[in-house]
């Protein structure tokens, strides 16, 4: 078990990748990934329980996580990568002709940990319930976690995944919102709103856990809490709120940095407040 | 001309349910899943045999796609059925994100395909699923022509692995393939050897062509009937063989003459050996409420209608 300083120190050297692969591609996804990294870090290196080397596609006998917001690649491929999934020096090719690190993730070039494509939002949920649902015909007791942007939940798909799985209780799921309410063209609540999103997964009789999702130990704490309440009859719902761009100054909080690659001297910027406690690729 | 005789009349959708069922007896892998039309796309037997590999999704097209491609990652084999129309125009992305690019193995059934469907309308009566499905990379597509065949190509893609579409009609057809008819994806069915024309049909039109041959041949014609039932991939080598041979082809199928199996066709000539072709399709138009039948006729899918352009299209020679 890492303590939560050594998941931090993990965390920071995250968001190095993150910020270096999409300056490396000179494109990519910035904000959301640097949102997530401490969620991720706590998800793959303390709460899920799976063997990289051991990956499967069916995933029997493991933790199963699907990326919803296949944008926020970059935080995914960094976290798999230092989970070792597949070699860290893959990261430097992210973007590239050739790479199996495409922009928005997919199982078409056999990366180890990717299960299906995502990029076109709304989806992942959906195919994480028949994955829950493929778990519970295979006997396996493990869980499956999806991540979802809350921008993302203005695609209709998504509300006929969270309607079919509290009316046909799929306890073994854990579906994680990344609240950070920005989206390409604004704030959330400014685009559609999702108003009392607590309200809305209560009243599709979900569970709800929320959780701060930019500080490791109460992520941890929102992780677990989570796990106990699955099993019960109902999914459950994690609202974890994050910053956009969280760690770096001139990103953090703005929507501005969903998709937007920092140039050579915001680079050097954003670098020189995050520390190296890994080593770089 | 090879005689036909009608084996009795089934509907094409009644082919997959049994076809499912014994696929799903074959192989406990086996899922299916429903957007709320069980008994119209005929699920209803596999579901009361195996009620805890059948999943009733609601009226939520997109969400079933998906939470079948989740399922094939368990490695089920999952099939997903509608009517075509919902099944694939609907879903679109859905299957191009989650099936064909993930390269999961998922069966996209489509049921009531085509002006067939009838009285319903346009809303259901889908025209373009071939196109749509056969541009997906990794997609293949199967359009079988009666009850027999629906039956063999329903458990013939439970066994391939990877990503499949198949579609098949609402009303009762006749039946004229008989059950130990070798089936094999890909593999086109030569129904009658002949010399002046080649006749190249898929779904409903099939039994079209077999009547359109015996006129033809009545009027000194030899027409080849070739049954294509799998659109994607194409059977190029029987095809190629045959119009080096006759000189000409129509194509016969119930589905807009774009992106449909005439365009297949037309696409392999175009780059091996082209020769005059016309099409027996739908010409870029909605259908409407009516009898089957008195759709065909009046959409020009009649044997008549396959008569009059092998005449135009032999004096093309």
């Amino acid at each position: 078990m890492a303590t939560i300083a050594e998941l931090e120190n993990i965390a920071w050297q995250i968001r190095r990748d993150i910020i270096r692969m999409v300056n490396g591609a000179s494109s990519g996804h910035p904000g959301g990934s640097l949102g997530c990294a401490d969620l991720m870090t706590a998800l793959y290196f303390e709460v899920l329980d799976l063997e990289p080397k051991n990956f499967t596609m069916e995933g029997v006998g493991e933790d199963m996580f699907f990326l919803s917001n296949g944008h926020i690649s970059p935080v995914w491929y960094s976290v798999l990568a230092r989970r070792g999934f597949f070699p860290i020096k893959e990261l430097s090719t992210f973007r590239v002709l050739g790479s199996a690190l495409q922009g928005h993730p997919t199982p078409k070039y056999s990366l180890p940990g990717v299960r299906v494509a995502s990029g076109s939002l709304g989806q992942g949920l959906s195919v994480s319930i028949g994955a829950s649902l493929g778990k519970k015909l295979n006997g396996c007791n493990h869980l499956v976690y999806t991540l979802c942007g809350d921008g993302e939940l203005q695609e209709g798909q998504i509300w006929e995944a969270i309607m079919f799985a509290g009316s046909n209780k799929i306890d073994n799921l854990i579906t994680i919102i990344d609240r950070n309410n920005a989206q390409i063209d604004g704030e959330v609540d400014n685009v559609c709103s999702l108003s009392n999103l607590k309200a809305k997964f209560l009243a599709f009789d979900w569970d709800v856990v929320q959780m701060e999702g930019n500080d490791m130990k109460d992520c941890i704490r929102g992780l677990k809490e989570a796990k106990q309440l699955t099993g019960k009859g109902k999914p459950v719902a994690i609202i974890m709120n994050t910053l956009m761009g969280y760690g770096v100054d001139f990103m953090q909080g703005s929507y501005k940095w969903h998709g937007v690659a920092p140039n050579t001297e915001q680079t050097a910027n954003a670098l020189s407040q995050l520390k190296e406690t890994l080593g770089d690729y | 001309m090879k005689k036909y005789t009608i084996l009795g009349e089934k509907d094409t959708r009644s082919g997959f349910g049994d076809g499912l069922l014994e696929a799903g007896k074959r192989n406990p892998k086996v899922v299916a899943l429903c957007a709320d039309l069980t008994d119209s796309v005929k699920m209803g037997a596999f579901k009361q045999a195996f009620p805890e590999r059948f999943f009733q999704i609601g009226i939520a097209e997109a969400n079933m796609i998906d939470i079948a491609a989740g399922l094939a990652l368990s490695g089920k084999v999952a099939f997903a059925s509608s009517f075509a129309a919902f099944a694939t125009g609907r879903v679109y992305d859905q299957i191009r994100q989650g099936v064909a690019y993930s390269n999961t193995n998922v069966k996209i059934a489509g049921s009531h395909a085509g002006i067939t469907l009838g009285e319903d309308g346009a809303t259901h009566q889908i025209l373009e699923d071939i196109g749509l499905m056969k541009m997906m990379p990794n997609m293949i597509v199967i359009n079988p022509c009666d009850y027999n065949q629906t039956v063999q190509a329903t458990i013939a893609i439970a066994e391939y692995k990877g990503p499949a579409y198949i579609r098949y009609g609402r009303p009762k057809v006749p039946i004229f393939i008989s059950e130990d008819t070798p089936f094999e994806i890909g593999k086109a069915l030569m129904l009658n050897e002949g010399k002046d024309v080649t006749i190249i049909a898929t779904g409903h039109l099939v039994w079209e062509a077999i009547k359109a041959g015996e006129i033809l041949e009545e009027q000194g014609i030899s027409a080849e009937i070739i049954n294509i039932h799998t659109i994607k991939p194409l059977d190029n080598e029987a095809i190629l063989n045959s119009v080096s041979k006759t000189g000409c082809v129509v194509t016969c199928e119930e589905h807009q003459f774009n992106g449909g199996l005439g365009d297949s066709v037309a696409q392999l000539l175009a780059r091996n050996n082209p020769k005059p072709m016309e099409y027996i399709a739908i010409d870029d138009k909605f259908g409407e409420s009516g009898k089957p039948e008195d759709l065909m006729v009046k959409y020009g899918l009649k044997s008549k209608n396959i008569v009059e352009a092998v005449n135009k299209v032999i004096k093309r020679k």
